[in-house]
């Protein structure tokens, strides 16, 4: 008879290769975090850990550029559009998609993902531009929302779909034979169930295009309608070496946002979703 | 306060499968009416057709003699009562009971009024403030009633209102159901594949089948006089014996069992007449005495009923089953005599399944 292995049979040796495996692996993720809390206030940072003589100047340099704290706004104004149009476009389809049977549903849906990927990848770029120059919506804001838009939207239906699909069709049926309007089961409803679903999505489209650089380096020509992503691009000096100095206190600044975002749907969400009830 | 007149009704859904055939149904003004039905039986989908989230394929419904087969649902002033009961999560139980009256635009000072009384009437008047996740299933079930019955319609549909209860609930939330029908005097339609719901429930009832009607009649009559085997053998909680048989002149055989041709249907049979013998076990006494007219065959198993014990014996391959009151029950192995109660027996005929 063979004799089951537990863990106190695991010898020293494994423990300790176990341990050194998991430092390594925490460190890796954790080291740059540290970094990205510390570098900001360093006043001569590098790329080691290290902290002295703490202090705002690296932030006042920082500020010394006209566009780095307009190019944060554009990010949000880019990511919070993406996010809205995501919700006003991607919600009612995926509502239909959910609710209406037709041939080859399933087999469009994972088409429709699948192209997302490469939509606002980088093996579209070529076309993207074209198109975006046809369009006349090179340079604009709502240039890089509809680009955005577009490559997101596939996914995000996708998520929405698993929501919509939890909502028991008796809920609409039976506001249906209250006499409620199609319009009015939407807003009084649907909306208001899957709430916690659409905002998951916001969250997911606000940080997707915050992050995005491609898109807004290829659409965008104008220096002061760049977001943070692109920005974070030309902080270097007259050599084409990378000011430290203000790249780590921009990118700080540039995380914050993001943080915060997810600290108040959670508080408010939960990121869990209450469906049916259960009898 | 509605007369339900549903003329050959007929639904197929896309991919040919006919739920409702050429289905003709009256359902009286006040009456508690129950459609029971194995499932698949078109039992759900007759329900949603009389509200209109299914359109028929063709056939005319008529509500107190207004033609509402094309009318949306909303139009046609009825109260659905769902499976899952379909309250609103994200809403308390006061805005769920209070949603459809707002829908109909009822004046704020009639909306509370409605609610209270409908709250008051099924003593969820201490729920008001909760959400429909923090009450049991009961109370749900109490606040999907109140929530229909505060918008007065001239019809209720339920549709197995009570299969999400425990067994105990349901039965207390049957007797609250029925005394809230009878005080309301509304026309109301329940669906159920629980027999004894329906039996203990309706003024009448219908037993559904691939889409049609194989009997409409009082639950006694359902329970005495089954129309055919199909009911026969899906009402009552347990089966009924339902032996093949040859008519022979004056009696049939059953086996190598002789039973006598019940006067009364006498004419209607003829020698070599293929017949199904039909009888309740709750009619067949078991004696150990012997006798003519009766099954002869060893106990298999007994089963015990509470006040009553089932016996099944084996008549030379026939199984056959009686009751004996609890403490007289035979044992197992003994030789015993089966007798059915002349009044109580039915005689179906093989081909058609109809009662002669």
């Amino acid at each position: 008879m063979t004799k089951l292995r537990t863990i106190s049979d695991k010898t020293l040796s494994e423990k300790v290769s176990t341990g050194i495996f998991i430092v390594l692996v925490v460190s890796f993720f954790l080291l740059p975090l540290i970094w990205l809390l510390l570098a900001p206030f360093d006043s001569a940072p590098s790329y080691r850990l290290h902290l002295s003589n703490p202090s705002l100047n690296n932030f006042k340099e920082m500020a010394q550029n006209p566009y780095a704290y307009r190019s944060l706004i554009n990010s949000v104004v880019f990511s919070a559009g993406t996010g809205l149009a995501i919700i006003l476009v991607g919600a009612p389809a995926s509502y239909v998609l959910s609710r209406v049977k037709f041939k080859g549903r399933d087999g469009f849906l994972y088409i429709l993902l699948l192209f997302s990927s490469i939509v606002s990848g980088s093996a579209a770029m070529v076309p993207l531009f074209l198109l975006a120059l046809k369009l006349n919506i090179l340079d604009t804001y709502h240039g890089v929302i509809l680009v955005l838009t577009g490559g997101l939207l596939p996914a995000a239906i996708f998520i929405l779909k698993d929501f919509t699909d939890s909502l028991p069709r008796s809920y609409e049926e039976s506001a249906q034979i209250f006499g409620a309007s199609s319009f009015r089961i939407l807003k009084d409803i649907v909306v208001p169930v899957i709430r916690p679903g659409l905002a998951v999505i916001f969250v997911w489209t606000f940080v997707q295009a915050w992050s995005n650089f491609l898109v807004p380096f290829i659409v965008i020509r104008d220096v002061n309608k760049q977001p943070g992503a692109v920005m974070m691009y030309s902080f270097y000096n007259e050599g084409g070496q990378a000011v430290i100095r203000t790249v780590a206190a921009f990118a700080l600044l540039y995380t914050i946002p993001i943080i915060l975002m997810y600290y108040y749907v959670n508080k408010k969400y939960g990121f869990r979703f209450y469906g049916g009830i259960k009898g | 306060m509605s007369t339900v007149s549903i003329k050959k009704i007929t639904k197929v859904f896309p991919g040919g499968v006919r739920a409702l055939d050429n289905l003709d149904l009256t359902i009286k003004d006040g009456e508690f009416f129950a459609l029971l039905g194995p499932s698949g039986c078109g039992k759900t989908t007759l329900l949603r057709t009389l509200g209109g989230l299914e359109s028929p394929t063709d056939g005319q419904i008529n509500i107190d003699k207004e033609d509402v087969t094309w009318k949306s649902p909303g139009a046609r002033n009825i109260a659905m009562v769902f499976q899952d009961y379909a309250l609103y999560p994200h809403m308390n139980v006061k805005e769920n009971i209070a949603y459809p009256l707002k829908v109909r635009k009822f004046a704020k000072e009639e909306i509370e009024k409605r609610v209270s009384q409908a709250a008051k009437a099924l003593s969820i008047e201490t729920l008001l403030d909760r959400r429909p996740g923090q009450i049991s299933g009961g109370q749900q079930q109490r606040v999907a009633v109140a929530r229909a019955m505060a918008c007065t319609p001239n019809l209720y549909l339920f549709d197995e209102p009570l299969s999400n209860l425990d067994a105990r609930l349901r039965l207390e939330a049957r007797t609250f159901l029925k005394q809230l029908q009878r005080e309301l005097g509304v026309t109301t339609i329940l669906v159920t594949h629980d027999q004894s719901e329906a039996l203990a429930l309706a003024d009448r009832m219908a037993v559904m089948d691939k889409g049609q009607i194989k009997q409409v009649g009082s639950p006694a009559e359902f329970f005495h006089r089954p129309a055919n085997t199909f009911v026969a053998a899906f009402i009552g909680s347990t089966p009924m014996n339902l032996l093949d048989g040859i008519a022979k002149k004056g009696f049939i055989e059953i086996g190598r069992t002789k039973y006598p041709i019940p006067s009364k249907i006498k004419k209607k049979i003829k020698e070599g007449h293929e017949v199904v013998f039909g009888v309740r076990p709750e009619y067949a006494t078991i004696s150990r005495s012997a006798g003519k007219s009766g099954f002869i065959g060893k106990v298999k198993v007994t089963e015990n009923l509470g006040t009553h014990y089932l016996v099944t014996i084996d008549s030379q391959g026939l199984l056959v089953r009686g009751t004996v009151t609890d403490g007289s029950e035979p044992k197992i192995g003994t030789t015993v005599m089966l007798k059915a109660e002349p009044a109580r027996v039915l005689i179906y005929d093989k081909k058609t399944g109809d009662l002669i």
